[in-house]
């Protein structure tokens, strides 16, 4: 008894360092190349083989830069376009399929489910010179809707998937009540059922935004100018300030530049969705 | 304010079992309706079907003389407590309350005016600006009322609204319920599986059994005089006791005791041979302690008493029998049905606490046959109802019958007398059509004796 007793805690101290030992290193591991980006976006291109990790000199010039080539301010003006496009369209739509398939009995209930997951594992590769094709012939080549639609169609099945979990937490009872307090099918949807879907919907717009915020296989493929083309793959076409630099310091200043907002997007709404997710209950 | 009729309603859910099964009940106006039975009877679906939430299959639904099959929950103009009582979570109190009034498009002044005074008579106005999760069950359920309460709904319904609740809460919600009830008069359907809520809470309580409505009497003549074995198994607390009753040489033949067989079932069993009488705890006595003048009615016996448990105001013993196999399989299917706790293989006997029986021992005990229950065990028919209510109407004014249920502390026994005839009116055959029942309801009319 009394030696287990004492023999414990030591080799509780050992658990407890080996496991903030590997917090840490998988801290580093994911940062390091984050880190190494904004400092090299802090470089002058000059200085770029300075074989340091941080700049000789810090500057703000390769800000400048990307933010006074067209390339960039368009490829950002196309990419917070289309995505924010393509997620609001890909949100309601969701919500409204998850809802009739979290709540309703209708025949094929099954089979649309499993498409819906056939699709969203499905290779997107494999579609990209087809559609590349397809939208040359129906004129949605380098056209907003051109990219928009295959965001939507590649977002919408994992959306349904997390928004009709989220949908059969919520009690039925919840609508059934507004109903009987006097709702229509459409106030007791939106009245009592939507906002308690919110932290869901939110966690869904997130997933659907990133998913085309950062797709580069269709922004390379679907464009061919400023019209549509989206930051990532902008950033391929770079060639900084002049022709005879290399490009990469403001490479990644442009990169850092499209990362900040997603680092805020996220810590702002993941306040809202465990704030959302705790202030739940319905029953304790 | 409206009475609720239903005629020959039935539900069929999609995999064809008839979760309601032709149920015909007349729910005066004002009355307090108490749906009992145990889990998966069909309450809440019957309940359902009144709100509009679940589609009748067939039978009609009438809401003060309207039929309303086809009408939307919200223009039925009920309102409901659901079990889980259903608040909006990202609505304060105050909203939760006021949601009703702001879907009907009340004014704020008004919407303020009435949440207040619900708030005000539910005990809730420091909580207005709260939200439900910061509440504890009995507020919560509070809150569920005051959205009930706060619109002139035609009538309330309940689904077991206080089965989320610890025992002593849900003591004080009963007689809050009761109270508030009394004060609106509005018609109210209360559904619980909790015999003890249905006894002291309601006007008249229907009894349900898989769909069928098995009895809709006053709680006292269910009590008294239960329609069927599945009734008199379902109500009382500690239970009925049943034991194996042989029919030999026009005598009924019980495990310690014999009596004569009464004239009126003995034209009612044919050739049959082997009935169940249904005996109350109460019903029993420690033989010593009789009066003198009421001894000559009963007949004194001796058992081995086998447990007693003494608990002051009141003392059980325990007295196990053998029963024949046909009669041990009936009781054991009516107690799975019944959900019940207690081993029917032994009687429960309630004693006066200053009885001097023990362990172990031998004792004498005392019982007025005509006490007895005798049901047939195939129809579970009780065949000596008739004369029960023909004693009961002789012995007229008699305050002799205990309190029913359990012994609750806060539970203000049913002292209303029901008025003799309109409880027996009410009730008809097993199984069948439960219509036609007073058009008041049996209970003191201005509530106060219940309410104390
Ligand atoms: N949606 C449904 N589909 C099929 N059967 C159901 C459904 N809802 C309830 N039932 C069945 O109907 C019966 C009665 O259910 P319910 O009214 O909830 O019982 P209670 O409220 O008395 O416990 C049960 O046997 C249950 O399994
Ligand atoms: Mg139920």
């Amino acid at each position: 008894m009394t030696s287990t007793a004492t023999a414990a805690p030591p080799k509780q101290r050992r658990q407890r360092t080996i496991s903030i030992g590997g917090a840490i290193l998988i801290v580093i591991y994911t940062m390091l190349p984050i880190v190494w980006i904004l400092s090299l976006s802090l470089k002058s291109p000059g200085d770029l083989t300075n074989k340091k990790f941080l700049p000789s000199h810090w500057t703000l010039g390769n800000y400048r830069t990307v933010f006074k080539t067209s390339l960039f301010t368009d490829a950002l003006r196309n990419s917070i376009g289309i995505s924010l496009i393509a997620t609001v369209i890909g949100v309601v739509v969701a919500t409204f399929a998850a809802y009739a398939i979290a709540r309703l009995d209708f025949p094929g209930k099954r089979a649309i489910l499993s498409l819906a997951l056939a699709i969203a594992i499905f290779p997107q590769v494999a579609l990209l010179g087809s559609l590349f094709s397809m939208w040359r012939a129906v004129k949605l080549y380098d056209t907003w809707p051109g990219l928009i639609i295959p965001y939507v169609s590649f977002t919408l099945p994992l959306s349904i998937w997390v928004l009709s979990a989220f949908f059969r937490e919520i009690p039925w009872e919840m609508e059934q009540a507004a109903q009987v307090d006097g709702a229509t099918a459409w106030q007791a949807f939106t009245k009592a059922i939507v906002p308690l879907a919110a932290p869901g919907v939110f966690t869904t717009a997130i997933i659907a935004f990133f998913a085309a915020w950062q797709d580069f296989a269709f922004a390379i493929t679907l464009t061919s100018t400023n019209r549509a083309r989206t930051v990532p793959a902008a950033l391929a076409f770079f060639t900084g300030a002049s022709q005879f630099q290399q490009p990469t310091t403001a490479i990644a200043a442009g990169a850092i530049v499209v990362t900040v907002p997603i680092i805020i997007l996220v810590l702002v709404f993941q306040r809202r969705i465990v704030a959302g997710l705790t202030a739940g209950a319905v029953k304790g | 304010m409206a009475p609720i009729t239903m005629n020959h309603v039935t539900k069929v859910y999609g995999d064809g079992y008839p979760a309601v099964n032709d149920v015909s009940l007349d729910i005066a106006d004002g009355e307090f309706m108490i749906l009992v039975g145990p889990s998966g009877c069909g309450k809440s679906t019957l309940l359902r079907m009144i709100v509009g939430l679940e589609d009748i299959s067939s039978g009609d639904m009438l809401i003060g003389g309207e039929r309303v099959n086809e009408k939307a929950p919200r223009d039925r103009n009920l309102s409901m407590v659901f079990q889980n009582y259903a608040l909006y979570p990202h609505l304060t109190v105050y909203e939760n309350i006021a949601f009703p009034l702001r879907l009907k498009g009340v004014s704020d002044e008004e919407i303020k005016r009435r949440v207040e005074e619900a708030a005000t008579t539910l005990e809730l106005t420091e909580h207005l600006q709260r939200k439900p999760s910061q509440l504890s069950g009995g507020q919560r359920q509070r809150v569920a009322m005051g959205r009930a309460i706060v619109r002139q709904a035609s009538a309330f319904l309940f689904d077991e609204p206080l089965s989320n609740l610890d025992a002593k809460l849900r003591g004080q919600m009963r007689t809050e319920i009761l109270r508030l009830q009394r004060r609106l008069d509005t018609t109210t359907v209360y559904v619980t599986h909790d015999q003890t809520e249905a006894m002291t809470l309601g006007d008249r309580v229907a009894v349900m059994r898989k769909g069928v409505l098995q009895q809709v009497a006053s709680p006292r003549e269910l009590y008294e005089q239960p329609l069927n074995l599945f009734v008199a198994g379902f109500i009382g607390s500690p239970p009925m006791n049943f034991l194996p009753a042989a029919i030999e040489n026009n005598q009924v033949k019980l495990p310690f005791l014999s009596y004569p067989l009464p004239r009126e079932v003995a034209a009612q069993i044919g050739s049959s041979d082997l009935l169940i009488a249904g005996i109350r705890p109460e019903h029993f006595a420690d033989s010593s302690l009789v009066d003198e003048n009421k001894r000559d009615r009963g007949i004194t016996f001796e058992v081995k008493v086998d447990v007693t448990e003494w608990l002051g105001s009141q003392q059980y013993a325990y007295v196990p029998f053998e029963a024949p196999d046909e009669i041990t399989r009936h009781l054991a299917e009516l107690q799975q049905e019944l959900d019940s706790e207690h081993m029917r293989t032994q009687m429960i006997v309630s004693l006066d606490p200053a009885s001097r029986i023990r362990d172990g021992a031998k004792s004498e005990l005392w019982l007025d046959p005509s006490r007895v229950h005798l049901f047939d065990p195939r129809t579970g028919k009780n065949l000596t109802r008739e004369m029960t209510i023909a004693a009961q109407a002789a012995a007229a004014p008699a305050p002799a019958a205990p309190a029913p249920a359990a012994p609750a502390p806060a539970a203000p026994a049913p002292a209303a007398a029901a008025p003799a005839g309109a409880g027996s009116a009410s009730t008809s055959a097993a199984g069948a059509s439960a219509t036609g029942g007073p058009a008041e309801p049996p209970a003191a009319p201005d509530g106060s004796v219940r309410a104390t």
